[in-house]
């Protein structure tokens, strides 16, 4: 039960990249981001012994670095295989394609409300997400159709449910904020701030309680909460580290921390930008990853889910991303700086790791170009598809208020549900 | 029931056993001896531990609910019985709290989460409207959310205006709720056993001042199968003359007070909520039907109130059956003052309910000396 809560240091960023030099430039740190609050962090390489075993992820990086000095051919030193990459190249590119194809539609008028796109952020959702099996959970925020992506959620269901019709995923009765898929394990999106980390702590919960009390022995599912940096300074978050560190909970918080709120820069509110630094302060590992760069997300993820998935408890991890577009389809983003666009644009998630494996031997551009071609497929089909389903009936606005098929009040033969003797004894079999 | 418990306590070892084993021939101590008298705060503690015994996934939550057994002693015993992973001492986090049970929920456990006052409700509202009532609506049917908020709720004694508030119209008025109000033993009992086998949210409002109140319970109140029905109220007395429709704590005054009218020839009918929401239309306006006149209850504040939903069912219904407009006894229209004497007066008392009844008969003290 104790767990030594040693202080972890985050990944040390700019030594681990040096093998990755296609990724960034190194000389430009973030643009208006926590670099320079990150610069007095020792560089861990020489204080190992210090490292429990929580730190795994620290030890980690320090490994994937040692093997790839040595060799530079052998393909197993690779950070991923063909088919991973593969797998989270579509990913990624099904995320982005979706995403341009709201922002296209939401502009015709297909889709209304308010619309969060995913776009730059890519690699968190696919580097975490594509690691899990189908029964962990996935619970997110308002910008949620990338994670649901992700998850397996077909892109036409999430495209119908935009398009406010009766085949999407919640049958249009949640909208673009609120993406939840039983099948998919896809607890929801959440609209408030901070309140989808409650809920994806207490799925956690679910997992060790069908352990423990339930006697499921084989019940590993772990549970991944995806949240801003705005989210960070809401007490949901910090009351949630702490019960999920003091239960022991298989849970991974992913910060995606893409610098800005609406128009408030994370800086300007926070008084100690270095998120990931919360973790050790409740006693769990806290990471730090360049949400860029889906091959050292995919790393740092692994780790996490397999601690999760052995019993070991939560983990914080803050990526550092950017969204390539303002905060909602509504908002005029005058308050971010061109040049920090413009810095985080060449540093596009997709195109490193296209580079990565053209440059790795793992695949081709004539492949890379196929998988591009067939998202393209997959989203006009999906957009086909919401445009011919049909709006939702009339009858269908009174529906699924309760679980209890005859809840709100009048069962099917007209008569008050409480007045049946075998009400109870009904809703209790549901 | 005994392969349940046998079960059960096969899974957590022999000491756990044995206090099982003691509390089922206990409870058929009291089986046996049946239509005697039961508190609600028992009624309630024997119905949480007879639908944890009953289904593993039952658990509960809260501040203080374990060790301490509860800040009411509602949970009394259910630690030792059922052990720490099953009654949650949680951090003062209701926020958190609330959210993990909802999210526990989404995955198909039962979670029974104890506020420690209704009033606490408030830092955790956002769960309770936002995750638990809109789920099973905004997945289309694919998350239900089968849990239970439960705690005292309304006007306690001398404790101001933040720990003293009736929030039956708040919960009352969000759909994908369902809102109960029990007010004696029997309603403690059948009431929480029908909302932790719901599938659905139920907001489950105690009284602090009635837990240490006795009533009398019959031996089908006690059998582990008992259950009441969600959305029906009872007919606590009946009468001809006015119908005074209320719940929780207030029941037990209007009781008092129809006592009072019929020493004065009124006859009245008292109609126990029991579920805020649904709420029993039928019943309400059938009773108004019959009496010609209706006086609402209640301990809330009168704007928007439970009463003012009670009042529109029935001029939507019933209007030509009104010999009389409906008298609206509510709270004071202020936050809970602190002194005693202020506090009495603003919340409803018998003689409030006796003077309302009798002007909705035209018997009213003035009316009576012109006439």
């Amino acid at each position: 039960m104790a767990f030594s809560a040693k202080i972890i240091q985050p990944l040390p960023l700019f030594t681990t990249r040096s093998d990755n030099k296609n990724i960034n430039n190194l000389s430009s740190p973030f643009v208006g981001s926590t670099y320079k609050l990150r610069l007095p962090t020792p560089i861990i390489s020489s204080s190992r012994p210090h490292f429990g075993s929580a730190s795994v992820v620290a030890v980690k990086s320090e490994v994937i670095k040692d093997s790839k000095k040595p060799k530079s051919d052998a393909s197993s030193n690779l950070l991923i295989t063909k088919e991973e990459g593969l797998e989270v190249y579509e990913d990624m590119i099904l995320g982005r394609a979706f995403e341009d194809m709201c922002a296209q539609m939401y502009y015709r008028g297909k889709m209304f409300g308010f619309v969060h796109l995913y776009n730059g952020q890519e690699a968190v959702s696919s580097g975490f997400i594509k690691l899990l099996k189908k029964e962990d959970s996935v619970v997110s925020t308002y910008r949620d159709h990338v994670h649901a992506l992700s998850k397996g959620v077909p892109a036409s269901q999430v495209m119908s449910e935009l398009f406010g019709k009766t085949t999407g995923c919640c049958r249009g009765q949640g909208g673009s904020m609120h993406m939840f898929s039983k099948e998919h394990n896809v607890l929801g999106g959440f609209a408030f701030i901070g309140e989808g980390i409650p809920v994806a702590t207490g799925a956690a919960f679910t997992s060790k309680y069908r352990r423990e009390v339930l006697k499921e022995a084989d019940c590993d599912h772990v549970t991944m909460a995806f949240f801003g940096d705005g989210t960070c300074n809401n007490g949901q978050f910090f009351e949630c580290l702490n019960m999920a560190a003091l239960w022991k909970l298989p849970i991974i918080f992913v910060v995606e921390n893409n610098l800005w709120a609406i128009g408030m820069s994370h800086l300007r509110a926070t008084s100690d930008p270095q998120i990931w630094k919360k973790g050790p302060a409740f006693g769990m590992p806290g990471v730090h990853v360049d949400g860029m760069d889906v091959l050292k997300v995919r790393e740092v993820a692994k780790e996490a889910v397999g601690r999760a998935r052995r019993g070991e408890g939560p983990t914080l991890i803050e990526c550092e991303t950017y969204r390539f577009r303002g905060h909602s389809l509504a908002d005029p983003d005058e308050l971010r700086d061109p040049a920090e666009k413009a810095h985080y644009a060449a540093r596009d998630p997709i195109t490193s790791l296209k580079k990565y494996m053209v440059e790795n031997n793992l695949a081709t551009e004539a492949e890379l170009k196929a998988i591009e071609k067939k998202i393209d497929e997959v989203i006009e089909e999906a957009v086909e598809f919401a445009e011919e389903s049909p709006a939702p009936s009339r009858s269908q606005l009174l529906e699924n208020v309760f679980a209890d098929p005859k809840g709100f009040g009048i069962g099917p033969d007209g008569k008050y549900r409480c007045e049946d003797p075998k009400f109870t004894e009904g809703t209790a079999q549901v | 029931m005994w392969g349940i418990i046998r079960q059960s306590a096969g899974n957590r070892g022999l000491s756990i056993s044995k206090s099982q084993f003691r509390c089922l021939v206990q409870g058929a101590r009291s089986y046996s001896s049946a239509s005697k008298e039961m508190t609600v705060r028992d009624a309630l503690n024997s119905a949480l531990d007879e639908e944890m015994s009953a289904d593993p996934k039952v658990f509960i939550m809260g501040e203080e609910v374990g060790e301490y057994q509860g800040a009411y002693k509602i949970t009394k015993g259910l630690l030792d019985k059922y052990g720490p992973d099953r009654v949650i001492d949680t951090p003062i986090t209701e926020a958190g709290f609330t959210g993990i049970a909802v999210g526990a929920a989404y995955h198909s456990l039962k979670p029974v989460v104890e506020f420690m006052t209704f009033n606490f409700s408030m830092q955790a509202i956002d769960h309770i409207i936002n995750s638990a009532a809109k789920s099973n609506y905004m997945s289309a049917g694919q998350i239900s959310v089968p849990i239970v908020f439960r705690g005292p709720n309304g006007a306690a004694a001398g404790v101001g205006a933040q720990h003293s508030q009736c929030y039956a119209a708040w919960f009352g008025a969000c759909p994908g709720l369902k809102v109960l109000a029990p007010y004696s033993s029997e309603d403690a009992r059948g009431l929480l056993k029908a909302a932790i086998r719901d599938p659905d949210p139920v907001v489950f409002l105690e009284n602090e001042l009635l837990y240490g109140e006795s009533f009398p319970v019959s031996a089908e109140v006690l059998d582990s199968s008992f259950c009441l029905p969600i959305g029906k109220a009872k007919i606590e007395r009946e009468g001809k003359d006015v119908t005074i429709t209320t719940f929780s704590k207030m029941v037990g005054f209007a009781l008092k007070a129809a006592e009072i009218l019929e020493k004065e020839g009124i006859s009245a009918e008292v109609i126990n909520l029991r579920s805020i929401r649904p709420l029993d239309r039928a019943t309400i306006n059938s009773s108004v039907r019959k009496t010609n006149r209706l006086v609402t209850v209640e301990e809330g504040f009168p704007q928007h109130g439970v009463g003012a939903e009670i009042c529109a069912s029935v001029v939507e219904e019933s209007f030509e059956y009104l010999d009389a407009p409906v008298e609206r006894i509510a709270g004071a229209d202020v936050c809970m003052p602190y002194a005693a004497n202020l506090e009495r007066l603003a919340v409803p008392q018998i003689e409030d309910i006796v003077r309302a009844a009798k002007r909705a008969c035209y018997r009213s003290t003035s009316m009576a000396a012109t006439g």
